[in-house]
């Protein structure tokens, strides 16, 4: 069932598999790895790499905490459903579908989260550049605006979610939408840069005041991530 | 076509009165910070959409809706809220302050805490921001746990008596992911001198803060 959930997510699958296939955390799965099991991905800068912007304390309880309750949630999700089919029991393997779309989407979003982060020694901030800026330029007439757009869509968010820079397959346009809580980006969409509008993204360092969190996460936004995962959507 | 302009209720006990389950700090941000927000963006949108209905531009005036039903149940929820919480130390905190209630909740889960068991795992289950309530059903009067999403409110028939907030701006400064630790400490200051009063009362009466704050 995880196999084939994956290969219908092609995208899902190719964010999550340099993470976990990292040698360390080869290693330290190496006894217990059961196949098709999510794992937690490694952040490739520190906890404090993206202050002032993010706080290392932010940055810590959403990757080794909610991060982790998201994985812990899609396994046990798909074992559930493992469980019901091997007992003939498709209802209630359905029944199972909004744990795995929130936990699952969870796993995905934060994993896609992590790497369009960066801190500004490692290529974090500055603007897009090549074919995604000449994509950006075309589709919002500047860096600028599509920065005004996004942080609109999310100060509109009502609850808990996302905001998204996805290109849409059919037309080719680069688009900014929204998911709420924790709705993976999926079928037309491939995302391309995601942004965490959930209060446990920002509360400790700017409580309410949310609108200075997305003014600052432009600091540390992986514009590279961005134009690669552009190449090859 | 003046709208009304709604205000923000004072709180019924201090910012650190229910301390240690609640944090003074967290108290001051809800209250001061969200809860106005949603009244100042409720007024807003109420205006723009009077206007726009008063000067025929029925699509611009519908344009608001969103914005109304997201900001009015935030007002209201937290309104309610507020009420149906109180210092630990206090009489109202106990549920002995709500006799009849409690035997009607006995004798639907069985005991109080079979019933505090299934409202938190109802709390506990919701995906995202949201609140969980315990309403007499219209109608039947039965009670219900029901969850609701991001900012609905309890407004069409049934009768909410207390309600528990899920957002993460409710606990996150003092529980951290640690929300089940927020929803076990929440028993702690239940106001259910006020859940009584609601239950036994009439529905409108239960929305009186919204009116006395206008």
């Amino acid at each position: 069932m995880a196999t084939t959930l994956f290969r219908t997510a092609p995208s899902v699958r190719a964010a999550l598999r340099p993470s976990s296939m990292k040698p360390a955390v080869a290693a330290l799965t190496s006894t217990s790895f059961v196949r098709g099991k999510a794992t937690l991905p490694d952040l490739s800068y520190d906890y404090g790499a993206l202050e002032p912007y993010i706080s290392g304390k932010i940055m810590e309880l959403h990757h080794k905490g909610h991060h982790q309750t998201y994985v812990n949630g899609l396994n046990s999700a798909l074992e559930s459903i493992q469980e019901a089919n091997a007992k003939g029991n498709s209802i209630q393997a359905a029944s199972i579908a909004p744990l795995l779309n929130f936990h699952g989407g969870g796993h995905t979003n934060h994993t896609l989260f992590w790497e369009n982060l960066a801190p500004n020694n490692k290529g974090g901030g500055g603007e897009p550049e090549g074919a995604l800026k000449s994509a950006i330029d075309k589709d919002f007439g500047s860096f600028e605006t599509l920065k005004k757009q996004i942080n609109t869509a999310l100060a509109g968010i009502q609850g808990s979610g996302w905001a998204w820079l996805a290109k849409d397959k059919t037309a080719g346009t680069l688009q900014v939408i929204t998911r709420p809580n924790q709705d993976p980006v999926t079928g037309n969409y491939v995302p391309l840069m995601g942004i965490d509008a959930w209060e446990h993204a920002y509360y400790l360092q700017y409580q309410n005041r949310k609108a200075e969190y997305f003014n600052a996460i432009w600091n540390v936004i992986n514009w590279n991530t961005v134009a690669k995962r552009l190449e090859k959507a | 076509m003046a709208s009304a302009t709604y205000k923000l209720p004072k709180l019924p006990y201090a910012y650190d009165a229910l301390e240690p389950s609640i944090s003074r700090q967290i108290m001051e941000l809800h209250h001061s910070k969200h809860h106005q927000t949603y009244i100042t963006n409720l007024n807003k949108a109420l205006e723009v959409s009077a206007t726009a209905l008063a000067q025929g531009k029925l699509q611009d005036s519908v344009a608001q809706l969103s914005a109304i039903r997201f900001n009015g149940g935030g007002h209201i929820n937290h309104s309610l809220f507020w009420e149906n919480l109180a210092p630990s130390s206090s009489a109202e905190a106990k549920p002995e302050a709500a006799p009849t209630l409690v035997a009607a909740i006995q004798a639907t889960w069985g005991s109080l805490d079979s019933f505090k068991a299934a409202f938190g795992a109802a709390l506990l289950g919701i995906q995202g921001s949201g609140w969980g309530w315990l309403v007499k059903e219209a109608g039947t009067g039965q009670l219900r746990i029901v969850t609701l999403a991001n900012q609905e409110a309890v407004v069409v028939g049934d009768t909410p008596l207390f309600g528990v907030d899920m957002w993460e701006h409710a606990y996150y400064l003092q529980y951290l992911n640690g929300k089940a630790a927020y929803v076990e400490n929440i028993w702690n200051v239940i106001n259910w001198k006020t859940a009584e009063v609601r239950y036994a009362g009439a529905r409108d009466d239960v929305f009186q803060v919204l009116k006395a704050n206008m």
